[in-house]
């Protein structure tokens, strides 16, 4: 990433990129998500963190329309500059979903438009290499010159030691390779937001340095990003705030220090040892 | 033995491959797919006339002979006052059976595609139809290869039945030439041999095309 690049999405700015009211969720009869609030400010990091099935996922999926919810809204604020890159395009506005009225296609796509997700199982497309997964948004979605996209794509892929595989298939990565370009694919995008969904989970465990790192120097960079994670090591180092989440409802909030070194909660005391034993 | 007629009888024979039996088959079968392709659709939507109005059609294709749909087509349609030549008859007529049995095979295809591709291509900011052509239906060909195969095979042999609509294909020239000759084992034997021909073609196309699709999967 050049710094050019990063400080023209990134620049820090007062109020929230992202603001997330009474999100509620239910699958039948199960109820996944109690009403959940969620202020992101620009260049900040938040982690969600909770055992499984507490919702916290849901609540990442939500926030790019993946999940929809039965009721609550999502707004984004005004982009600092053009988010999708679009040459000429106008600078998105404010952008406020209502889930408890019926979302559209429309409605989906700009939600879309603001933010790219970086999945547990990488997702990457099988049958592209991986210039073509990572410019296929950019080319195709937001209509940028492809040259443009390329060279882009090229300086990400650098940033993140994968120049020389450019043009591999994803079978011919490992995990931590797949990740990471998983994580170009999102960059190119030039997103508001960062969404990371367990994104080492999949990993074996010799390979998850490796993403960490590059998702830290994300953080270190500005962008501003929403991960759902069970590595409380890393969500120490490289969260703003922690969110520790059960049973649909938001138990505890706060900077990481306090909520993962000295709980007020708990449930979330247990939440925290529990995981300190396992590792 | 008879030799020269044996000899002579191949040109008519493979000329009727080339004008009848090959066209005809390409023509159903792209028109097939593309019919089976919207079909698979339908039966994919969460509409529920659509996705019935995709059920019925199969299963009428699937429940009724070929044979049958054929003759409906071209003896049955002009006594409510459609008459149509041998040719678009067949064309129709195979096409909507290969529509049926294809919709089948595509809508399995396109569900064996891991639902996080069409995550993926959303969240890149895909609509669905991009991200079903980009995305969903490149990894659903693959996997479709072998059964579209057999569908295709099996529509170079099941085109011989146009010759009772009078077209004239492969099938209808040998038998002409039966008839006249008297000779049934050899010409037919002949033309058993053209369609052979023709399969082994395709199979080793059908290889070509499998190991190229092949390309981005582990081994």
């Amino acid at each position: 990433m050049s710094p050019t690049e990063s400080d023209a999405q990134q620049r820090p700015r007062a109020g929230s990129v992202l603001s997330a009211r009474n999100l509620q969720k239910s699958f039948g009869s199960n109820t996944v998500l109690r009403g959940i609030d969620l202020d992101i400010r620009r260049g900040q990091v938040v982690a969600l963190i909770g055992p499984s099935g507490s919702g916290k996922t849901t609540v990442l999926r939500s926030l790019n329309g993946l999940e929809i919810p039965d009721a609550g809204t999502v707004t984004f604020a005004g982009a600092a500059a053009p988010v999708s890159g679009k040459v000429g395009g106008e600078q998105p506005g404010t952008l406020t979903i209502d889930f408890a009225k019926a979302t559209g296609r429309k409605d989906l796509a700009s939600l879309r438009d603001r933010s790219a997700m970086v999945f547990q199982h990488y997702n990457l497309f099988p049958h592209m290499t991986v210039l073509k997964n990572v410019i296929g948004g950019p080319v195709q979605v937001q209509k940028r010159p492809r040259a443009e996209a390329i060279a882009d794509a090229e300086k990400l892929l650098e940033r993140v030691g994968l120049a020389d595989k450019r043009n591999a298939y994803p079978f011919e990565l490992s995990g931590g390779q797949q990740q990471r370009v998983g994580i170009v694919r999102a960059l190119a995008l030039k997103p508001q937001l960062l969404l990371f969904d367990e994104p080492t989970s999949a990993l074996d465990p010799e390979l998850v340095g490796e993403v960490l790192g590059v998702i830290k120097e994300l953080a270190d960079e500005g962008w501003t990003m929403v991960i759902v994670t069970h590595e409380l090591a890393f969500a120490r180092s490289v969260a703003d705030e922690v969110i520790f989440m059960d049973g649909g409802v938001v138990v505890e909030r706060g900077p990481a220090a306090e909520v993962l070194r000295a709980p007020r909660q708990e449930r979330t005391r247990q939440f925290v040892q529990r995981l300190n034993h396992d590792i | 033995m008879n030799w020269d007629l044996v000899w002579s009888s191949f040109g008519p024979i493979i000329s009727g491959a080339i004008t009848g039996t090959i066209p005809l088959t390409l023509a159903s079968f792209v028109l097939g797919l593309i019919l089976a392709l919207l079909v698979a659709l339908m039966r994919l939507s969460p509409n529920v006339l659509l996705s019935g109005a995709g059920r019925f059609y199969v299963s009428v294709i699937r429940g009724t002979p070929l044979l049958v749909q054929l003759f409906v087509i071209f003896y049955g349609l002009p006594s409510i006052g459609i008459r149509l030549d041998p040719w678009p008859s067949a064309i129709i007529a195979f096409s909507l059976n290969v529509g049926g049995y294809a919709a089948e095979i595509i809508r399995a295809a396109i569900l064996s595609v891991p639902k996080g591709q069409w995550e993926a291509g959303h969240t890149i900011g895909m609509s669905r139809p991009q991200t079903l052509l980009r995305v969903i239906l490149p990894q659903a060909a693959r996997v479709s290869v072998p059964p579209l195969s057999n569908t295709f095979i099996s529509l170079v042999k099941d085109t011989s039945l146009a010759s009772l609509i009078l077209v004239t294909e492969l099938f209808r020239n040998a038998q002409q030439i039966a008839a006249f000759s008297q000779e049934f084992m050899v010409l037919y034997l002949q033309a058993a041999l053209v369609y052979w021909v023709i399969c082994l073609v395709l199979s080793t196309g059908q290889s070509v095309l499998e190991k190229r699709l092949d390309r981005y999967v582990a081994h």
